[in-house]
């Protein structure tokens, strides 16, 4: 086994993604991010890849555009308002059909919001974010290894269906030190292959076009006719998540991310106090666990969402068990993060309240 | 196992550094550990808090709710962080900032001199290391050879005198309350 | 009978949609020699911009990729810092570059990128409908300015050339024209310098190119080719406003 190393979430992430050949960087600087563009400075000039500042991250992820047409692995991070202006620019990327990694490391919002750890940017992570018709891959760490390991998961997923990933984290997450190890042989961005579509010079083949629009009558119809059958496919073969004890739970937890740390604690806790209940993480949110949850509906009558927002991911929920269950909620928005106890407290008054 | 820890003092008292300390610490043992720090705009000029946990299993929560143990090296943290603290749990205080004097009667409460023990060592400024040795003798979590060692991964760029300085204080605060646990 | 003129191998065997007396034909044609002449066309990589010139990337005959409104510039960063080896142009109107692109050329420039501008300024949107641009003269009639720009309300053009001047990153930035013969020529000698300084790792580039638009100016071909001369020159003077070789000797 690998050595372990201590680390801060948002480093993890920049080792993470150098060991998945990615070697370029464009980003603009915003709390609780900092330590990704400030790491990378150095680590990406030492690797001998791209660092670029930019003007804003309207300039980083358009950045990101043409590296990545260019057929690079190429990435940014931001926190949600910076996510927020960058959905121009995801949306002509997924139009495109050009994979990209961004990761955004939430804060409060709406607006300028606060700099604590939240979870309220679920709803634009996964229903597309920016204008039209489409969706990005998003993955959910919940652990610093976790933040290692995405990476390359999120760039082989982003380049075998051609889409935009993202990586949903959070303050806390990026913020938080835990052990690493180095879990995979770091990728060398040369063996990586060069993409059949790739812009790179017209030498020895037909010119290649990458573009979001298409104006001939019905042409977007069928393009996206197109990659509606691909969103299918990603969602039949790669929902992935992790369940904790919930073979004979009567109430199964959904959490995600930091959330499901805490929810963890709490079903931890439930269970030495003799109460059946479960866990439920979802890893991607979209494409969301759908098939798992509509199998626990089942047989579990009570689920509890635990989210820090309002609410958003328990839509998903709700349509996955089409009526079945019950969906019961628990939310810190603002920038609130819950305790293991009001976790648990919550998770009594369900199951006293369901006897 | 599992032992939840919140340090909490100024800005410029180590708080953050005897964190991160302890969470080597932790890993050196062969531990599960997290920590987190207050973050952003609270850490300009006011008060600085992190989160430790330290267990035998993998650490579900992070954010430490109800401490195990407290190291507090400011009265502004006293008043914030006393009440939380686990009923049988330890407060180890900064005596020499601290006035005021903890009120609770359902755990272990440990007054120590911090900064005049770390003075005496010549350098005011390790008065957090004297603490992380009063942690570790108190605690037993721990040994000092480790936290000698977690010290060095911390600071790696610092010379062998401060080094060597730091040990001493973490030796002195260890040896603080002789043998009695 | 000897052919004597024909397409150059630089543009694709596409139908331009563009209207009649419209300035980006002329332009599109010189990049399409420059492609051809300098050796570059399988090494290139061409940005069509938001706007008439949006079908650029089925006349070019090179690669090309088309990016939100305003943002070739940061694409362009992408593609010349990913692949080096490539030649990298963004090709813009005003309404991409010195509207909703105005930070992306500005950083671009200060940042030295090593890529080559093409900014056709014809004082107006001509896709939208013929709508003001930064551009547009103090005074000129547009569908949003129907009573003339009024300065006072609307406020002054942006001079693209003489504002990027003023940072100390850009390498080499003129304005040219395409009203006559003789300014075609000229603005094909800049464009062949602006790649040539790629070519040479010199640094960012941008060529200002005053171009007709009849259709928006509610004029004849020939008559907005006269107001080139006359009117839009006279308040963009032609010229050379940054050459950073001559100031190196």
């Amino acid at each position: 086994m690998a050595e372990k190393k201590l680390m801060y979430g948002n480093h993890a992430i920049v080792e993470g993604v150098i060991a998945a050949g990615c070697r370029f960087f464009a980003g603009y600087p915003i709390t609780p991010q900092n330590e990704i563009p400030e790491s990378m400075s150095v680590r990406m000039v030492d690797e001998g890849g791209v660092f670029i500042q930019t003007e804003s991250e309207i300039a980083a992820i358009n950045m990101l555009f043409g590296a990545a047409a260019a057929g690079k692995r190429a990435m940014t991070s931001s926190s949600s308002p910076g996510i927020s202006l960058m959905q121009e620019g995801i949306s002509y990327i997924a139009g495109a059909d050009i994979p990209v990694l961004v990761v955004n490391i939430v804060r409060g919002g709406p607006g300028l919001g606060n700099i604590a750890p939240a979870q309220s940017d679920y709803y634009q992570s996964t229903r597309g974010g920016g204008h039209g018709d489409y969706f990005t891959i998003t993955l959910a760490p919940n652990s610093a290894q976790d933040l290692y390991e995405f990476p390359k998961l999120a760039f082989e997923l982003a380049e075998k269906y051609r889409n935009p990933a993202l990586i949903l984290a959070d303050g806390l997450l990026g913020q938080m030190m835990e052990a690493v190890e180095f879990s995979f042989e770091p990728i060398d961005p040369k063996s990586l292959p060069e993409k059949e579509w790739a812009l790179c010079g017209c030498k020895g083949r037909e010119r290649r076009v990458v573009r979001s629009y298409d104006l001939k009558q019905g042409r977007l119809e069928e393009l996206n006719l197109r990659r509606a059958e691909k969103y299918t496919t990603i969602r039949k073969d790669e929902q992935r998540f992790k369940d904790e004890y919930c073979d004979d739970a009567d109430l199964v937890v959904i959490a995600y991310g930091t959330s499901s740390r805490i929810a963890s604690a709490a079903v931890r806790m439930a269970r030495q106090k003799g109460l059946k209940v479960g866990l439920l993480r979802p890893i991607t949110l979209w494409p969301f666990p759908t098939d798992v949850l509509a199998d626990m509906s089942k047989r579990i009558e009570n689920f509890l969402v635990v989210e820090m927002s309002c609410g958003q991911m328990i839509d998903d929920v709700k349509l996955a068990t089409e009526c079945r269950s019950n969906i019961h909620f628990h939310g810190r928005p603002g920038g609130g993060v819950p305790i293991p106890s009001e976790i648990l407290e919550k998770i009594e008054a369900v199951l006293g309240g369901a006897r | 196992m599992t032992k939840e820890i919140i340090i909490s003092g100024f800005g410029g008292q180590g708080i953050v550094s005897s964190g991160i300390i302890l969470a080597h610490a932790g890993l050196i043992e062969d531990k599960h550990v997290t920590f987190f720090p207050s973050y952003g705009a609270e850490m300009r000029g006011g008060t600085a808090n992190c989160s430790v946990v330290i267990s035998s299993e993998p650490v579900a929560s992070p954010i430490v709710a109800t401490p195990d143990v407290v190291i507090i090296m400011n009265e502004p943290s006293l008043a914030r962080f006393e009440m939380a603290v686990k009923p049988g749990g330890l407060l180890l205080y900064n005596q020499t900032l601290i006035k005021s004097k903890p009120k609770r009667k359902d755990i272990t409460v440990m007054p120590i001199e911090a900064n005049v023990l770390a003075e005496e060592l010549g350098q005011g400024r390790i008065a957090n290391m004297v603490m992380l040795g009063v942690f570790a003798k108190k605690t037993g979590l721990l040994s000092l050879r480790t936290l000698k060692n977690a010290q060095r991964k911390r600071y790696k760029k610092a010379n062998d005198e401060q080094l060597a300085l730091n040990d001493k204080a973490l030796e002195k605060g260890y040896g603080l309350f002789g043998n009695s646990k | 009978m000897k052919k004597i003129f024909s397409r150059p191998e630089g543009l694709t065997d596409t139908l331009m949609r563009y209207c009649p007396g419209c300035g980006h034909g002329i332009v599109h044609r010189i990049v399409g020699e420059l492609l051809i002449e300098l050796d570059i066309r399988e090494r290139t990589v061409g940005i069509a911009p938001v706007g008439c010139s949006v079908f650029a990337d089925e006349y070019f005959n090179c690669d090309m990729i088309q990016p939100p409104h305003g943002r070739g510039p940061a694409v362009s960063a992408g593609i010349k810092r990913a692949r080096p080896e490539c030649i990298v142009f963004s090709y813009q109107g005003d309404g991409d570059l010195a509207s909703i692109g105005t930070a992306e050329i500005i950083h671009a420039a200060a940042r030295n990128e090593n890529i080559t501008v093409v900014f056709i300024n014809n004082a107006i949107f001509g896709m939208t409908g013929g709508q003001m641009a930064p551009t547009t003269l103090p005074g000129m009639k547009s569908t949003t300015s129907q009573k003339g720009r009024d300065v006072r309300k609307q406020g002054y053009p942006m001079k693209v050339c003489e504002m990027l001047a003023s940072l100390d990153g850009p390498y080499y930035l003129e304005r040219c024209a395409v009203d006559t013969v003789k300014n075609v020529i000229k603005t094909k000698k800049a464009l062949k310098m602006a790649f040539q300084n790629q070519l040479d790792d010199k640094g960012f580039c941008l060529i200002e190119v005053l171009s007709m638009c009849p259709t928006g100016w509610g004029q004849t071909p020939v008559q907005a080719k006269k107001w080139i001369g006359e009117v839009m020159s006279a308040y963009y003077p032609l010229g050379v406003y940054r050459d950073r070789s001559k100031e190196a000797k």
